[in-house]
């Protein structure tokens, strides 16, 4: 924790324009980070509407997996990293010292590129955060089987796994890992779901079912995105940012901005014409 | 140009040259690894032949004594020899051969041992693994592994001269050489085969488990206990074995510390012997071809046969995490 510092506001940045009919779910002010001396997110200023579903696209390197992994401080992990500026969550800045990191993380979930279940059951896999916080205690047997229950239906698995619940999670199919791995957010009730490429490691039958499972999410969570893939970007997303060397160079309406972007190197990029 | 040419030509025919040579060793080379590999299964195979034809005696009751010509010497009662906590080898009147209370001798040091390295070993893994960063770690890793250099009538040479006094004046007991000096001595002995054994498995854990404990919310110590833990139960479960197995095998420092005397054990405080120790020390004195001497080799057998049984579960298990990890 000690490696993160806050400054707080002694810069002033412009103000930023909310159009007041839309609810902001993650807003950062002049977010810079360093991994030792070097800089990989450079003021970086976004809005993220709430209970949509928001894309970051941009070339490999470009920070996008870092300004991701900012939204639930889990980048605090290695010991070089060192930030500045403000990320407010729910009108919460979550750098300020009265902010339990576990509460964040409870209400600011993460899926990851690379399907992480954890090597126990598909039952205790649902189950898993729960667990961690306090409300699992009071819980009777049959409440947690509901819990289970709900979220594998809200992913769709409840049917294909509802008989062999004690099995091994490691044993789905990474397609199924990757659903497991976003039931297992919901008992939670997050507010915020963050993905990393979560499709990348699936195939084409996967990243469809996959897809359609984010889309269901909308409304419900504000989903955050990161994605190489500019037709799943263009399918799924409902906003997008567009990322170069650290930097926010575009950001707007999904199908705006692929009609028509308003920057050169936006236009470059999802023409394929970059990295 | 020109210079560079020739060069690479005889660059290239030294190559060749080598080249050659490789090929007519080969088969010299793989011969001799196999022959490696080979000699370190057939020396224990005859080292487990020579220990159990040295105590088949002592069973059969036929004893060979050259020129093919058999001899009947006494039987051993097997029943006496597994049941009676009497080991008085050397009676004139009638010895008694009963290991009873020697192998309550080493199960109850050992156990005692992996009371204490256990904890500690598993402690000292997740901390090297987990906790500890960069210098100090790698001090704490070598520190550990020298650990491990210390010959083991060194540490019998701890229990007797440190340990010794210092239970006598903790516990005020009148002699300090027991189980409890015999298990905190031998649990340091195995303490460094249980961190390092266990920090491997610990550290092929991959890292994305250990983010997405932590995305869910876990801090470290939920982290370790709840992802780590079941993750890496396999390679801890062999690092325990393994360091039971140390605990068993072991001679010298029991011989030193546990006070080396046929008791029944019924506190931490009581002296026992150890069927290591006793084989130790009494095989020097033991007429060949005596009972005696037949008997203490059985002892080895049995000790084989528990080494055996230990390494091959651990084995086992190892192989288990090997399987999963192609999953
Ligand atoms: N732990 C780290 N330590 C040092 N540098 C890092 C670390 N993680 C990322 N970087 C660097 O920060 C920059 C941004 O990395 P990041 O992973 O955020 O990019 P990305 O946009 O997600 O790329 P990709 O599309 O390949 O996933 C890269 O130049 C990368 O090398
Ligand atoms: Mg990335």
């Amino acid at each position: 924790m000690s490696t993160i510092a806050t400054e707080s506001s002694t810069t002033q940045y412009p103000p930023v324009e909310i159009s007041l009919a839309d609810e902001l779910s993650i807003q950062t002010r002049g977010l810079n980070l360093w991994y030792g001396d070097f800089q990989a997110l450079m003021d970086v200023s976004v809005n993220i509407k709430k209970g949509i579903i928001t894309g970051l696209i941009g070339p490999s390197g470009c920070g996008k997996t870092t300004l991701l992994r900012c939204f639930n401080r889990i980048n605090e992990r290695y010991g070089n990293v060192r930030t500045t500026g403000d990320i407010e969550i729910l009108d919460k800045n979550i750098y300020d010292s009265d902010v339990s990191v576990r509460q964040l993380r409870r209400s600011v979930g993460m899926v990851f590129q690379r399907p992480n279940p954890l090597p126990i059951s598909i039952f205790d896999n649902v189950l898993f955060g729960m667990g961690l916080h306090d409300a699992h205690k009071s819980l009777s047997r049959s409440e947690r089987a509901d819990v289970v229950e709900m979220a594998l239906r809200e992913v769709d698995l409840w049917n294909t796994v509802k008989d062999r619940l004690k099995a091994r999670a490691t044993t789905l199919t990474l397609e199924q890992q990757q659903k497991l791995c976003i039931a297992r957010l919901l008992p939670l009730k997050p507010d915020i779901i963050l993905m990393d490429e979560p499709c990348s490691a699936l195939d084409a039958e996967g990243i469809e079912k996959v897809e359609n499972l984010i889309e269901s999410l909308r409304d419900e969570y504000t989903v955050v995105i990161v994605t190489h893939n500019m037709a799943q970007a263009r399918r799924a997303t409902d906003e997008c940012i567009f990322m170069l060397l650290g930097e926010i160079i575009e950001h707007s309406k999904t199908s705006e901005m692929f009609l028509n972007p308003q920057h050169e190197k936006t236009e470059m990029y999802i023409q394929g014409r970059y990295g | 140009m020109s210079e560079t040419t020739p060069t690479v030509d005889s660059d290239f025919s030294l190559r060749r040259g080598i080249q050659k040579v490789v090929d007519f060793m080969e088969p010299a080379i793989v011969g001799l690894i196999y022959l490696c590999g080979w000699s370190a299964i057939i020396f224990v195979m005859a080292i487990f032949f020579f220990v159990f034809k040295e105590s088949l005696p002592a069973i059969t009751g036929i004893e060979e004594i050259g020129g093919g010509v058999d001899a009947e010497v006494e039987k051993l009662d097997l029943v006496e020899f597994t049941t009676s906590p009497k080991w008085i080898p050397e009676s004139a009147k009638k010895p008694t051969f009963g290991i009873l209370a020697l192998m309550l001798g080493t199960l109850s040091v050992t156990v005692l041992s992996m009371v204490i390295a256990v904890p500690l070993g598993l402690g000292a893994a997740v901390y090297v693994s987990e906790f500890a960063k960069g210098k100090s770690r790698e001090i704490l890793k070598v520190l550990i592994e020298l650990l491990a250099a210390i010959p083991s009538v060194v540490w019998g040479f701890i229990g007797l001269v440190v340990m010794n006094p210092m239970i006598v004046d903790v516990t005020g007991e009148p002699v300090g050489l027991n189980i409890l000096n015999a298990g905190i001595v031998l649990a340091l002995m195995s303490v460094p085969i249980i961190v390092s054994v266990s920090e491997d498995a610990l550290r092929a854990v991959p890292d994305s488990f250990r983010e997405a404990g932590i995305a869910l919310g876990a801090n470290r110590w939920e982290m370790v206990y709840k992802v780590l833990f079941p993750a890496a139960k396999n390679g801890l479960l062999a690092a325990v074995l393994l360091g039971i197995g140390r605990g068993i095998g072991e001679t010298m420092a029991v011989l030193m510390c546990t006070g080396h005397s046929v008791n029944m054990p019924t506190s931490i405080f009581d002296p026992v012997r150890t069927l290591t120790a006793t084989i130790a020390a009494e095989l020097g004195e033991a007429v060949r071809g005596d009972m005696h001497y037949h008997t203490l080799f059985l002892i080895g057998v049995v000790l084989f046969v528990f080494a055996f049984v230990i390494n091959l579960t651990a084995d086992l298990i190892v192989k288990g995490i090997k399987v999963q990890g192609n999953e």
